[in-house]
């Protein structure tokens, strides 16, 4: 219960609050933090999204972390310095960025209420994505054909996965693309799918980021080794 | 065709699984049958099975837990009656039967037992203490629940089809691995618990979501109740740990379907980090189990004490210092592994800072109750049962801790003796005492309090005395996982453990008598103004069993024990606050993705058990589809007219204000 008010402070003022607020009355008027009641949906949704992203990150930690641990036990197979090919990386790294920028504009067109637009930013990132998944599954073809497949050693076992765990993402989000162009087409402007869009973009643009930790830590770390 | 699906997998040479899994099928399908002739069906399937109200999944999640600790408690009894005739003797379960009995034991008991019940609980009682509707995402939580539901379901069907694995609760490598573990039994593990795993992850990610952004008008962080805050940090937990399980069981997996090399101690492969990455989830799994067990502790020591929680503010700081300290030790899983002596000091101090804040907690605890008039029911009783043996868990935690004992202690009976101490006396009596607690909130009447007291009687004894037996086997040398023995100093003991499970058996069955005496004697048991307790959050604010929207109109909270201040207002004022504007409440639609999707998980894992693609290229199809069809609804929510929240509200009001009239007149006279 709060403490007996002393003079000269609203009713309910709570001397202990940490942070405190301006009103003094120890409650935040932000809503979702106090006294303002629930947060709207589109903040709810988007805040939940953000935590299932965390947790997706987490999950690429603990992939990182094995490939960190592995990657020496190249059981005298292939070393990365001689299978990494740093122009082949850094096209689907442009790809893969651009289509970040495309998906941001697509964001941007859909607040504007620009169909058009939207569908043809989203169609140009999913193409981007597409271009860069391909890349990257002919980057895993020509290894396996050179010998190096993901049973040959623990650093290819860690490797595969790692990245192949990236693009099993892009590909999830790739069909997540097409259903949200359909749903904008047919659905129109709903808050809803206003809202799963949003979610979608953090989506894209968390895949973005893990790329660059993919991008860092496997490829320009493997050269340079 | 079936992949590696045949005849063959049905276990015809061993009849103790097979009679257990008619038995338990024969119930089902009985139920199932009774259900759908009585009529029954159409309800259950509209107001149960797609069900998005977060009371109903919640108590969903508590039955499930119920009937998985029962099957859990049946591995168990198995392994005693074993052991009494393994002395200078095989025992009647043949090894590769007992190994599959204590990891299905372990894997049940924590996944599908310990697991559901806290998030039931959760579930349950968060968005009400809270002053709300609903959690975040209503659907995503029946999706949560029914993937829960799909693990268990398969581990149980390796009952039956094929085996379980033989490694067990926690899968180690090189033994884990295909070339030591050839059949289904890893793989019905590794596909279980990656099912409820995501479900487990997604409950942890809508939690999280509702107690930080839903909450009542000034509901703020320190006003909410102890629950809400041991659901936050386990949530927390739960959101930043489940997902290093699930890679590393994919690394498991990709291990034993695809010859990769992750753990295999050969091509470079290091089995050491299996163990590193398990309890860098398994020991945040823990406290993801102990913490809402804390949290009801709370709600129930200052509830039947009368008081408000003692240091709330010290109570916050340490749910959330545990959770920070609970990432930091799991090295003490393997001190014996080699880390060297330097890494080992440091986990053992951290390990040992753990039992600070623990410490806190307990004197919080023993502080309410000072002064208090105390009420024994069944769940204060199992709360002091909880307090009095958790301290002795909690000790020789710390006792474990110290790298040396540990070299000694390691993997004996004394670690298994450790752990079911902790576990039980935190996890399941704080289950038990929830339930006792919040059962008359769910269902409008209370349990039965002599039955409730024989379970808790026999419980306790019972649990006393199998795991006291345990410390002292351990300290004897036994170690943990023996399928048979000869040393005579050790017979007396097993003996005595022997005993132990039959005093828990009473309790069990006390238990479940329990339940049937109180659902045919529910008249005498109403809970009539909805606050049978006396309570001070704001669930006993609203009917016992709410309606589905909860509050008809949201609470405004000022400062904590938010309903205790509403109460005592109307108390001095013998009227009841003022009625409330009533206005239309839009609520979420009831629908099948839950199910549905389970379904498809379902086959999903079963096809992977099994090598069957097609089957789990299929699943992934469905899965799909119900995810576009979910997208493609125009409806999520509906109306329910002011008129009716009205009429709802008013009924509990009248019964509410009957109970203040009382007061006054005890006052007057
Ligand atoms: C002060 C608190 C605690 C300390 C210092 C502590 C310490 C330890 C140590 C050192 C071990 C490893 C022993 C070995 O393998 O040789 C262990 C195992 C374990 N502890 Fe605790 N513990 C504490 C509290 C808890 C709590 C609260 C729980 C659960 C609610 C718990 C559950 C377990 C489990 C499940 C295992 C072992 C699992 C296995 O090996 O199968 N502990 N603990
Ligand atoms: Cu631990």
């Amino acid at each position: 219960m709060s403490a007996t008010a002393s003079p000269g402070l609203a009713p309910g003022h709570d001397p202990y609050h940490l942070g405190g607020s301006r009103d003094g009355r120890g409650d935040s008027a932000a809503t979702g933090r106090g006294a303002g009641g629930p947060a709207p949906k589109r903040i709810v949704v988007a805040y939940g999204f953000w935590i299932f992203i965390l947790s997706d990150i987490v999950m690429f930690a603990a992939f990182f972390a094995a490939y960190g641990v592995l990657v020496g036990g190249t059981a005298d197979g292939p070393k990365p310095q001689e299978l990494f090919d740093l122009t082949h990386v850094a096209l689907e790294t442009g790809l893969l960025l651009l289509s970040s920028f495309t998906c941001g504009v697509a964001t941007l067109a859909l607040t504007a209420r620009r169909m058009a637009l939207f569908q043809a930013m989203m169609a140009v990132t999913f193409v981007l994505g597409a271009g860069f998944l391909a890349l990257e599954l002919k980057e895993f073809a020509d290894l396996i054909a050179r010998g190096a497949e993901p049973s040959r050693s623990a650093f290819l076992s860690s490797f595969f996965t790692l990245v192949g765990c990236h693009g099993l993402h892009v590909g999830i989000g790739l069909l997540w693309l097409l259903t949200m162009m359909a749903q904008v087409l047919t659905k129109g402007f709903r808050d809803d799918i206003l809202r799963r869009t949003a979610c979608f973009a953090l989506f894209w643009h968390a895949l973005d980021i893990v790329w660059v930790g993919v991008f860092s830590v496997v490829y320009l770390l493997g050269v340079i080794a | 065709m079936l992949g590696k699906l045949t005849l063959d997998a049905i276990p015809l040479s061993q009849p103790i699984p097979l009679i257990a899994a008619a038995v338990v099928g024969l119930v089902l399908l009985g139920v199932i049958a009774w259900t759908v002739i009585a009529g029954h069906f159409p309800y259950l399937w509209r107001e149960w099975i797609t069900s998005v109200d977060h009371k109903r999944i919640g108590v969903m999640y508590c039955i499930l837990a119920l009937v998985m600790l029962i099957r859990g408690f049946s591995d168990a009894i198995l392994m005693r009656s074993h052991m009494l005739f393994a002395y200078k003797a095989p025992g009647y379960l043949p090894p590769e039967h007992y190994d599959q009995i204590f990891s299905a034991h372990g894997v049940v008991m924590i996944f599908f037992g310990a697991m559901p019940f806290m998030i039931g609980l959760m579930n349950f009682a968060v968005p009400l203490q809270l002053g709300v509707r609903d959690v975040a995402f209503p659907t995503l939580n029946s999706v949560s629940f029914w993937l829960t539901a799909s693990g268990a379901l398969l581990v149980n069907v390796s009952l039956v089809v094929g085996e379980f694995a033989r490694t067990g609760w926690w899968p180690a490598p090189p033994l884990s691995e295909a070339t030591y573990s050839p059949g289904v039994g890893v793989d019905y593990y590794i596909w279980a618990i990656q099912i409820s795993g995501i479900g487990t992850l997604l409950s942890g990610v809508n939690l999280v979501t509702t107690i930080l952004k839903v909450r009542a008008p000034g509901m703020s962080y320190l006003r909410m109740p102890m629950f809400c805050w041991t659901a936050l940090a386990s949530n927390l937990l739960i959101v930043a740990a489940f997902p290093i399980l699930t890679a590393t069981l994919a690394m498991l997996a990709l291990d034993r379907y695809l010859g990769f090399h992750f753990f295999t101690d050969s091509q470079g492969g290091n089995s050491m980090m299996f163990m590193n990455l398990f309890w860098a989830w398994g020991h945040p799994e823990v406290y993801i189990l102990a913490l809402p067990a804390y949290g009801v502790f709370s709600e129930v020591i200052s509830t039947f004490s009368g008081k408000p929680l003692f240091a709330y503010r010290s109570m916050v700081m340490a749910t959330m210092a545990i959770f920070i300290l609970s990432f930091m030790v799991w090295l003490h899983h393997f001190f014996t592994m080699g880390p060297g002596g330097d890494v080992n000091g440091v986990f053992a101090i951290t390990s040992m800072i753990i039992a600070v804040p623990t410490g806190v907690k307990i004197f919080d605890w023993l502080f309410t109750m000072y002064g208090g008039r105390i009420r024994f029911h069944t769940s204060m009783l199992w709360s002091l049962g909880f307090m009095l043996t958790f301290v002795v868990g909690g000790a020789t935690g710390v006792l474990l801790a110290i790298p040396p004992a540990d070299f000694v202690l390691h993997n004996s009976m004394f670690l298994v003796a450790h752990f079911h101490n902790v576990m039980v006396s935190a996890v399941l009596f704080g289950a038990f005492a929830g339930y006792a607690y919040w059962f008359p909130k769910a269902f409008g009447f209370r349990l039965d309090e002599w039955w409730g007291k024989v379970a808790f009687w026999f419980g306790i004894s019972g649990f006393v005395v199998v795991f006291g037996a345990f410390y002292i086997l351990g300290l004897l040398g036994m170690t943990r996982r023996m399928q048979h023995y000869d040393v005579a100093d050790w017979r007396p003991w097993i003996l005595i453990a022997g005993f132990g499970v039959v005093l828990m058996l009473v309790g069990v069955v006390a238990q479940v008598v329990q339940l049937v005496v109180s659902i045919r004697r529910r008249e005498s048991l109403r809970d009539e103004t909805g606050d049978p307790w006396d309570g001070r959050a704001l669930e006993w604010a609203t009917a016992s069993p709410p309606p589905v929207f909860n509050f008809a109109a949201m609470p405004q909270v000022h400062g904590e024990e938010a309903y205790w201040t509403i109460k005592a207002a109307a108390r001095e004022q013998l009227s009841l606050r003022n009625e409330p504007d009533y206005a239309p409440i839009e609520m979420p639609i009831n629908n099948p993705t839950g199910v549905v999707c389970a379904f498809f998980a379902t086959l999903i894992g079963f096809a992977m058990i099994w090598h069957i693609w097609w089957l789990a290229v299929l699943g992934f199809l469905g899965a799909f589809a119900t995810f576009v069809v979910f997208a493609w609804r125009d409806k999520a929510e509906y109306e329910i007219p002011a008129s009716e929240v009205q009429r709802i509200n008013r009924a509990n009001r009248t019964t509410r204000l009957e109970a203040l009239q009382g007061v006054g007149r005890r006052r007057a006279a």
